[in-house]
């Protein structure tokens, strides 16, 4: 064990990895953030046709290990090769990297609906029915009102979400993405040395930290009224299904 | 296309079920390891002497900021090099030891359980109404009584929702012990996929398995919190 040699030594190539976890995670967080707002809505709002496929996708990306569906979309895309180089996707499915990215929106999109259906059946009735007194459209209606409020709420929830996508996306080192977790598994195979492990799990635990002290930045600039109160927190485990 | 999944010679139906054999075995090895580290690690933090608190408080902050597949390389790595370098300290002519992916990865996934479930654990025990125990004590119940009769059944019901998440949570993530080639569902998929060329419908195979032991989980999870919570009324 060598455990500032192994850092001097490997340092740029454990910056690599943690550029690349970076990547993912944010890229990931936010695709499925783009893509949960819609859905949650759908969620709330829809009739049964919608409804039950949705709680289908949810249901099954909540009961099922991430890997496995890791697996299933790289190594399974391969069974449909000639029909995905007939319709141009191929390229996309080749990646492992893209492969990784596409689990984690879908893993990350179907948690970020059930967070953000809470944040919206949390707006209180009265708001809502305000609104409506004043003959807010529906849209200005959810940008003024609905939307600030289930946001506010969710916060914290959705801050978890983004942590545990980061600590889950060290799977994508499985299907040779050099992550912060392929680079440190790279580095411990040259050399043997334990030290590795332990630097890349302070830096993850790093990550962790800097992550949740800009969230709450953020939180605080999203409800100023409320900086200061100290609110409830969800605990840090992702609800099942 | 079913004949691929059936037993005997011809399909792959009874590698799957051994290794669906092996992943049930391994998440209930690691359950009750979990629960005991859970446990030490909430008594600790909510201990009078510092230097527990500050025990159980960082394993907990530690090993849940960390991703399970770290702490699964890191046992399974670092004890097997601990246990070659104590071995030839012992015996320098006695060969390498092969430490067992099954230990390594009850060990791993406990102490990830560990740690969440004793913050579970703690927030459960805070929850509890301290009237309740000064009540117990003051009818002349011992503190071992005040424990089983009071405390224990209140904490299992606080507890209970919390630490069904998790199970579910170690379920799914018994899935990472393929990595270090032990013969669960996830690998025997990865073997009959290989051989078979047709990963997608093996994957799929395996999610849905998978799927269907989170699924009877939550059912039975549900009978279990509908009776912890007999007789209380609902607000």
């Amino acid at each position: 064990m060598d455990f500032s040699g192994i850092f001097a030594t490997y340092w740029p190539k454990l910056a690599e990895g943690v550029f690349v976890t970076l990547q993912l995670t944010l890229l990931g967080a936010s695709i499925a953030a783009l893509l949960a707002l819609p859905l949650a809505i759908v969620r709330l709002k829809a009739g049964p046709l919608l409804l039950v496929p949705l709680r289908i996708y949810v249901s099954f990306v909540r009961g099922t290990p991430m890997l496995a569906q890791l697996f299933l979309i790289y190594y399974g895309s391969g069974q449909f090769r000639p029909f995905l180089q007939d319709i141009d996707l191929w390229a996309f499915f080749r990646e492992p990297y893209n492969c990784a990215l596409l689990t984690f929106v879908l893993n990350s999109t179907a948690y970020q609906i059930e967070i953000l259906r809470g944040g919206l059946l949390g707006v209180p009735q009265g708001e809502i029915e305000a609104a409506d007194a004043i003959a807010m459209s529906r849209l200005t209606k959810y940008r003024r009102v609905i939307l600030p409020h289930a946001y506010r709420i969710a916060w914290p929830a959705l801050g978890n979400e983004v942590i545990l996508l980061m600590k889950a996306s060290a799977l994508a080192s499985v299907v040779t993405v050099f992550d912060l977790m392929g680079e440190t598994r790279l580095i411990f195979s040259k050399t043997f040395d334990l030290s590795v492990y332990l630097w890349a799990a302070l830096i993850y635990l790093c990550i962790t930290a800097v992550f949740v002290f800009l969230w709450r930045l953020l939180e605080n600039a999203i409800s100023p009224q409320l900086s200061g109160a100290r609110r409830e927190r969800t605990p840090l485990t992702r609800g099942a299904a | 296309m079913l004949d691929l999944f059936s037993f005997g010679e011809a399909g792959w139906g009874d590698e799957l079920a051994a290794g669906l054999l092996v992943t049930v075995q391994l998440s209930v090895t690691a359950l009750p390891v979990g629960l005991g580290l859970a446990f030490l690690a909430a008594s600790a933090s909510l201990s009078q002497i510092r230097a527990l608190r500050w025990t159980g408080k960082s394993y907990t902050t530690v090993m849940r900021g960390l991703p399970e597949i770290l702490t699964l390389f890191v046992v399974y790595n670092g004890v097997g090099l601990l246990l070659n370098a104590l071995a030839g300290w012992w015996d320098p002519t006695a060969g390498p030891i092969e430490f067992s992916p099954f230990l390594a990865g009850v060990i791993a996934l406990g102490l990830v359980f560990g740690a969440f479930a004793g913050e579970v654990l703690r927030g459960a025990f805070q929850a509890l109404d301290n009237g309740q125990t000064e009540a117990a004590l003051a009818i002349g119940m011992s503190p071992w009584q005040v424990f089983k009769r009071v405390k224990v059944p209140q904490v299992w019901r606080f507890a209970l929702p919390g630490l069904g998440n998790l199970w579910i949570n170690l379920l799914k993530d018994t899935a990472l012990v393929s990595i270090i080639a032990l013969d669960d569902l996830m690998r025997m998929t990865k073997v009959a996929a290989g051989f078979t060329k047709l990963p997608f419908n093996f994957y799929l195979a395996a999610c849905l398995i998978y799927w269907a032991l989170s699924v009877a989980s939550e059912v039975v999870l549900a009978q279990l919190e509908k009776h912890a919570n007999r007789g209380i009324r609902r607000a």
